[in-house]
Order: C-alpha cells, then structure tokens, then sequence
C-alpha cells in the first residue's frame, strides 16, 4: 500500500481461539506494583 | 474503533479491536479520519480541496487510498468490530485458579519513606515477620490452588523483606524441593530498598530470583527528600553502591531499578538520565499513588508537563539505542506480535482472582495494595478464600465493566487499570483513576511510537 504501513501485530481474533493458556505474568509481579496495564506483558506460548 | 495521533513526525492509527497499528501518510490520516459518517465523494472532494497544492495527490490517487483502507476493513485490521466483549465476563469468571502470591515476609521497613502507600510496611497495623511456618503453608496454599497452571510467581515484598531475609531463602528453597513432584516452576521476584544487601543477597538472589526490583527515585537530592531512615537522613550513598554491585554481577539475568515519581520532581526524565549515567540500564519510573492532599501529589497542572517529559524519554531512548547503549523502560516494553492474547488483555492484572497477597500471618487479599482493608480480607492460607463476594467482585471486574473503559482507545492495552488506584480514588474498584488513565495513554502512545522507530530503523 502507497500511503498505508501496517505493522507485524498479533492477531487478536486468532488468540481469541488458541490464547488463554494463563502461563504468562501477572502484571503486578515486575516493575510496577502500584500501576497497571498489559501491553508490556509477554506471551508465554510457543 | 480507531485511534489516530501524531508523534515524532509519525502519523499513527491504531485500530483498537485488532490492535493493529498503521503508519500513514498525512493523506491517509485524513481520509481516515473522515472515513466513518463520510461518503466516498464528499471525502474525494474534501481531500482535493485540502491538498490541491501537493504533487501527486489526485482523484485516482484517493480513490487508490479509499479502496487500500477497505480492504484493511476486510481484513479485520481497520474499523474492525468487538467480538470480544462476551468473552471478558466469561473467561476471567472461568479463570479461577492462583497462580501468584505476593508474600508480605516483612511488615516492617528500615527506612521511612513518606510516600510509601504501605506506611512504613506496616499497612495500618502491627509490625510483624512472616515465619517460615506461614511462608510455607502460603506456597503449600499456591501449588494447592494453582491447577494445571505450571509457572508461579511469588514476589518478596513488604515493608522490607530483607529484614527477614533468613525466611526467604528457607521458603525458596522449600518452594524448590516441591516443584518437581507438583510439576510446577516457582519464578521468584524481590522487591528491595537496598539497605541491608550484603554479598549473600547478591548471591543468592542473582541464582534464584528471576527478578529484583530496586527501589531508587533518581537524583541524590530526590531520592534522598522522601526515602529517609528514621533519623531523616537520606538513603542514595548507602545504596547506590549495593545496587551498582548487586546488577554488575546479576548478569544477563531480569531487574529493574524502580523509581517513584511525585509533584517534587516531575522533571523526571533527569532521574532516568542519572539512573542510566550510574550503569543502570534496565528502569521503571512509576507516578506516586498518595492523596491528593498530600504536598507531593501529582497535579492537574502537572499533567502537561509530565505528558512532554514522557515524549523526552522516548527521545532519549531513541538516541541511547543509536549510540549502541539503549536501555529498557518498562512502560515502554511492547511486543506488538508476540504481546498477550486477547483473555490477558481483557483480564488485566488478576488480582483478587489469580494473584493475591499474603500478610504476614497468613491472611488473604486481593493485592498488596488492599492489606489490612477489612473489607477486602478474602480468607486465609489455611481456610482457603471464604469471601467469595469480594472474589466474585474482582472476577467480574474487566476492561467492558466500565463505561469508561469501553469507550477507550487503550482498553486493550491497559486492561481497564489498577483496581486499586480506582477504588483510592473513586471508592470503588470498578472506578476510574482518570488522572492514572491519562498517563498510561501517553505512555502508550509514547510506547507505540517507539517500535514504529525501530521498525523504520531496522528496515533502514
């Protein structure tokens, strides 16, 4: 595409049918401990 | 749902139900922009309009524009549709195993730091120490509740856990002798103000903590104006060295030198900076959770300010990692196609449901941040969780339980937030910390534009 670059993202609807392994972190246990979010969590499933 | 902004001459939309990120021209960001509640003709002749001085902008060129955005449409990419929603309220009601403890080993602190939300390490109550005997039965209570669930997180935390530090390595190496016949991996983290560091704690912790979190706030002058011991003296020169040694011989292995930000200090990218000019090289920076009525909490008026110094940060990060030297932030940690599944995002943080804290005599709550609330104490390590209303509460807590979260273009990036800092605020978890929100989407917008950078310079 001319005026469009998408990046290389996960899909999400995808991981809607094979995500929820629960395996991953829990957001609280690395840096943060008194703010929250889950983008900078990382996916433990191969 | 879109969300389209501009940053480090960047033109971003983010689609928000895939998560998909698109960088565009500034013809692209205005066809988008007008691409819903427009048809194609009004959009063709606006666009004419506006860039009727621009080489190489003509109908064809539009209409090219026009037809791109639709197939990304198709394809789920652009202006994609919430399928998810029904599967929030369901998933995290299924999800009901444990899987990380945040264990309180200490109720007490060496220092008197008078932001520390946990007062002293005390939380409101008694100073206490965890035994080795509650320790164990917390992590006996773990495994018990942790299903098929293999990895494990328990956090020391306190207070200050080092002043209990015999219990610590007893509990880790009992954790240790059971994992095997539970078929579990227990993943350690230690949370330090640094004082009482000596060569053991370094030993032992870069060989069985997967990660140490460091409490340093920066400059010696900041730092030293809230992290205080009793006698009010400043806390940097005893442990900057400690944390210098402590990371020299961790290795490859995961920290964080963790600092708070308050009003004091909202020029807190020098406090990166420093951080980063004492060898530290992987940091968080975290806003000050206090009432607003304390002198240093954060303002309205500081907002704006914080907003710029978040963009300073990711300039500096940039120019650090060109100098062949860049560091990690970890609000500014993005992995945009091997991040968490849609479930992680929509369940957030899992407090109250798979994570918990466990005081030092074995009682229950949701997280660190609600010990000692009686209305949050869900049970104990022994009994198991017996207030199964507070429970059900936080399983029903999610990114669509919120008006506001709905309407939100971050919703799947920050997983509706800190219950916490929305019951402080709001008096109630399904609240909203509406000045928390406001620096979390900064960050993400900082974060995003951040990879975008470095897909352009890795392509280059």
């Amino acid at each position: 595409m001319k005026r469009i670059k998408t990046l290389d993202t996960r899909d999400l609807a995808k991981s809607a049918k094979n995500g929820g392994c629960g395996e991953c972190q829990t957001s609280c246990q690395s840096a943060c401990k008194t703010s929250c979010g889950v983008a900078n969590q990382k996916c433990e499933a191969k | 749902m879109i969300h389209q902004y501009k940053l480090k001459g960047y033109n971003i939309v983010l689609d928000i139900n895939s998560a998909s990120v698109h960088v565009v021209d500034d013809v692209a960001y205005d066809i988008i922009a007008m691409y819903e509640g427009h048809d194609r003709s009004s959009i063709v002749a606006a666009m004419l309009d506006k860039y009727k001085d621009t080489e190489g902008v003509n109908e064809a060129e539009i209409n090219e524009c026009l037809d791109d955005i639709e197939e990304l449409k198709k394809e789920g990419r652009l202006f994609s549709v919430n399928t998810f929603e029904d599967r929030a309220h369901v998933f995290k009601q299924r999800s009901r195993v444990i899987k990380a403890l945040c264990l309180h080993v200490s109720h007490t602190c060496n220092l008197n730091c008078s932001y520390c939300f946990a007062g002293q390490g005390k939380y409101k109550g008694d100073r206490a120490l965890m035994s080795f005997e509650t320790g164990k039965a917390a992590l006996d209570f773990l495994v018990a509740n942790s299903g098929t669930r293999t990895n494990l997180e328990v956090d020391f935390f306190g207070g200050e856990p080092l002043m209990n530090w015999d219990v610590v390595k007893q509990l880790v190496a009992y954790a240790r002798s059971i994992e095997k016949k539970n078929n579990k991996h227990f993943r350690f983290t230690l949370t330090t103000n640094g004082m009482l560091i000596d060569d053991d704690v370094i030993d032992f912790s870069n060989k069985e903590m997967d990660n140490v979190v460091l409490s340093l706030d920066g400059r010696k002058e900041v730092h030293d104006r809230l992290r205080v011991n009793y006698n009010n003296e400043g806390s940097y020169e005893k442990i900057v060295p400690k944390f210098q040694e402590f990371v020299r011989r961790r290795g490859d292995k995961s920290y964080y030198i963790r600092g708070t930000y308050t009003h004091n200090n909202v020029d807190f990218t020098k406090d990166i900076e420093h951080m980063y000019e004492l060898g530290f090289r992987q940091l968080s920076m975290e806003p000050v959770v206090c009432s607003p009525d304390d002198p240093y909490a954060l303002t309205k008026e500081d907002l704006p300010v914080l907003f710029k110094e978040y963009e300073k940060l990711a300039d500096m990060m940039i120019e650090k990692e060109k100098q062949g030297d860049g560091f990690v932030f970890y609000h500014y940690m993005l992995d945009l196609s091997h991040g968490p599944c849609i479930y992680k995002r929509l369940s957030g943080c899992g407090s109250g449901t798979e994570y918990m804290a466990v005081t030092p005599w074995g009682d229950l709550y949701p997280c660190h941040q609600f010990v000692n609330d009686p209305k949050y104490l869900l049970g104990n390590i022994y009994d198991g969780v017996t207030n199964e209303k507070v429970v059900g509460d936080f399983a029903a807590c999610n990114v669509f339980s919120r008006k506001e979260c709905r309407d939100c273009w971050a919703r799947l990036y920050c997983s509706g937030g800190c219950a916490a800092n929305a019951y402080h605020s709001t008096g109630s978890i399904n609240g909203v910390y509406e000045y928390g929100c406001e620096l979390f989407k900064k960050r993400m917008e900082c974060a995003i534009m951040l990879q975008i950078a470095k897909h352009e310079s890795e392509e280059a």
